[in-house]
């Protein structure tokens, strides 16, 4: 459905999945992620996909693994709680090297915190959320046309890395409407996994002298083994170092060499900037107006809009480091990221973060007045 | 002739996979893999269409073992990750094992929900009545009174009946045998597998290691020989069976299959046209 559309952020990431080629949603409902589910129980058998509402967010996840591992690309959408039943198979898929999709609309917490309220609380869930090391990849919209674009790279990250990636969206984002002009098919870049080439026999599904093995679908003639346990390049489960570790490099190789790719950001008026503003998601919105009211008072002022979240862009906040004398991040949050960009500033700037965690969104006056200070 | 039953096993497993296996000598999970084997192959099954699905224990480790689109998932979330491939590859024959703490306790949810939905797998439940990679601590289907790590002075809750569980939430196919009834059980697990939809099989196993040696049965021939006099064909439930463990099949009847159900949902959305329903 391409053309000039007035539409819900949920609506876009809808959009995207089925853009990048989703015939695979399982989820659980909860406010702000719910209209996700509800578009695709629609609009997914009609391409022939298929929608199932679990009964609960771990079964969610596990299906959605599941289907990636039948062929199909596959996704779920929930928000914090829901997220946080989802941990223990998020590490399934990273250590498995399952291709999947999960859309996390984040509302304010701990606990059923504000259901409808806004919030950016689970930048830290989304990366270390799970347990034991692992690599993963998280991206943050801030636009209607953003959550549409990055549903669509999600997919392709995931599945050219074989690996989990998280579209970390706030409820900001999810229930605005924007218009926007989605894309023709045929303009949008499809990545789709790569599938083994050689005879069964001589297929190793977790093979560590590539970086990214293809991945057989089951049922295809490849028969292979799939475990969350420490495993072989065959699959099979292993217990000697000199298998595990090659193993344990390569899923963090395969994401750590490839930062160019991964890693976005975007830079408005950074040439002459003295102070930064390093903003994501909603709060990226009100950066933005704010550093163009600096800009009225003749404050040199610039933003550095992260739409990766993880890996953190670290050469992107090494270079305004460099740059700029004051840094300040904006969150919806205690300092989740202000957090990292002081881990990369290491003193060079500082750091100061205008936080919010009441439920409310932080407004452009506010980041102004941390810039005037 | 009969071949003798090693020579139906052998095609079946990896000869790339390193052997010996993770059991204890003379565990049951090894019968129950034996009897699903001659099953399978007694049904016809191809290797390729076939998926071996698995949550976390000692029977979690029954599929890697053999010859199949083989998947060792997470605790008690097997199920999940079965629905998904079921509804991917819908002309795959999908068959889960779990032990009883596995299907009951942690994956208990998912299992009234699946046998619900009556969604087309094979679904084998190895309940050896006992948590057994944990080293035996009580489970959802631990006999009460008897002993477990974490029950030292008798186990006081009552146990799930899984076949009945299972017929409630929805289930069209039932049965139950023993480790000890090995050909009854094979044969069980052939009529499951052809059945179409949510079909269970317990298998009671024994976990001598954990179980038996807690409640005065260390050897697995004791705990054989406990399973041929504690339990009856469901045929002498009635004259015989006060107080034992019925085997055979307990339910069997026809309702829709849920990949089948779906395929009319797209259908119809296709019907319905770009707008939808609504
Ligand atoms: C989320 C989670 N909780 C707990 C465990 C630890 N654990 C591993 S196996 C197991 C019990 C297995 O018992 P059962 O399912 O009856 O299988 P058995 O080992 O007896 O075959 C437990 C509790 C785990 N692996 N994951
Ligand atoms: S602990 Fe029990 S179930 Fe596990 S392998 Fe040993 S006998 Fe079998």
């Amino acid at each position: 459905m391409s053309g000039e559309r007035f539409l819900q952020g949920n609506e876009a990431c809808a959009e995207g999945a089925l853009a990048a080629g989703a015939r695979f949603f399982a989820g659980y409902p909860i406010t702000p992620s719910s209209e996700i589910g509800e578009i695709l129980s629609r609009r997914l058998p009609r391409v022939g996909g298929k929608f199932i509402q679990m009964e609960d967010e771990m079964s969610s996840l596990a299906a959605v693994i599941g289907a990636s591992l039948g062929g199909l690309k596959a996704l779920t959408a929930t928000s914090g709680p829901g997220f946080s039943l989802m941990q223990e198979n998020l590490g399934f898929a990273a250590a498995a090297e399952i291709p999947c999709v999960i859309v996390e609309v984040q509302r304010a917490g701990p606990s059923t915190g504000q259901p409808t309220s806004p919030s950016q609380g689970d930048v830290m869930q989304a990366r270390w959320g799970t347990h034991g090391d692992h690599p993963i990849i998280v991206l943050a919209p801030s636009s209607v046309r953003e959550f549409f674009n990055l549903t669509v790279r999600a997919f392709n990250l995931s599945e050219k890395y074989r690996t989990p990636v998280i579209v970390l969206a706030d409820e900001v984002i999810a229930h605005m409407r924007e218009k926007i002009a989605l894309p023709a098919p045929g303009e949008i870049e499809v990545f789709d996994r790569m599938k083994p080439t050689v005879p069964p026999e001589w297929y190793f599904p977790f093979d560590d002298t590539t970086e990214v093995p293809p991945l057989a679908s089951f049922g295809q003639g490849y028969r292979f083994n799939v475990t969350g346990v420490y495993h072989d390049k065959a699959g099979f489960p292993t217990m000697r170092p000199d298998e595990i570790e090659p193993w344990f490099e390569r899923i963090f190789a395969k994401i750590e060499h490839h930062l160019d790719d991964i890693v976005e950001v975007e830079r408005e008026m950074m040439e002459d900037a003295e102070i930064a503003l390093v903003a994501y998601g909603a709060s990226a919105r009100s950066a933005r107006s704010a550093m163009h009211a600096a800009r009225e008072k003749d404050l040199k002022v610039g933003l550095v809009k992260l739409k990766t979240l993880w890996p953190f862009a670290e050469a992107a906040i090494d270079r305004v480091a460099r740059k700029v004398g004051r840094i300040i991040v904006p969150e919806m949050n205690r300092g989740q990221v202000r957090l990292e960009v002081e881990r990369v500033v290491a003193g060079r700037a500082r750091v100061l973060g205008v936080n919010r965690y009441d439920g409310e969104i932080i407004s452009p006056a506010q980041i102004l007045s941390a810039i005037e200070e | 002739m009969k071949q003798p039953m090693f020579q139906t096993i052998y095609p079946y497993l990896r000869t790339n996979k390193k052997f010996p296996n993770v059991w204890c000598p003379g565990c049951g999970n090894g019968i129950v893999l034996g009897s699903l084997i001659r099953a399978i192959d007694r049904v016809g099954l191809s290797k390729d269409e076939t998926a071996m699905i698995s949550g976390i224990g000692c029977s979690g480790r029954l599929p890697v073992y053999v010859d199949f689109n083989t998947l060792h998932t997470t605790h008690g979330r097997a199920l999940g990750f079965a629905t998904g491939l079921k509804m991917a590859r819908p002309e795959m024959k999908v068959i889960v094992i779990m032990g009883d703490g596995d299907a009951l306790g942690i994956g208990g949810n998912h299992f009234i929900h699946a046998a619900r939905r009556n969604i087309g797998l094979t679904v084998i439940i190895v309940n050896n009545l006992i948590y057994g990679m944990t080293g035996g601590q009580y489970s959802p289907a631990t006999p009460t009174d008897s002993f477990a790590t974490t029950a030292p002075y008798g186990h006081i809750e009552q146990t799930f009946d899984i076949a009945r569980l299972a017929e409630a939430a929805g289930a069209p196919f039932v049965a139950r045998s023993t480790v000890f009834h090995v050909f009854e059980l094979e044969k069980l697990m052939e009529k499951a597998l052809t059945k179409k939809g949510f079909a269970v099989v317990e298998a009671i196993s024994n976990c001598h290691t954990c179980y038996g040696r807690q409640n005065g049965m260390s050897t697995p021939v004791s705990m054989l020989k406990w399973m041929r006099e504690n339990s009856v064909p469901i045929s002498a439930k009635d004259s015989k069976g006060e107080g034992k463990i019925t085997r055979g099949i307990l339910v069997d009847r026809d309702l829709p299959e849920y990949t089948e159900l779906y395929d009319q949902v797209i259908e119809r959305a296709r019907a319905a046209g770009a707008e939808g329903l609504r």
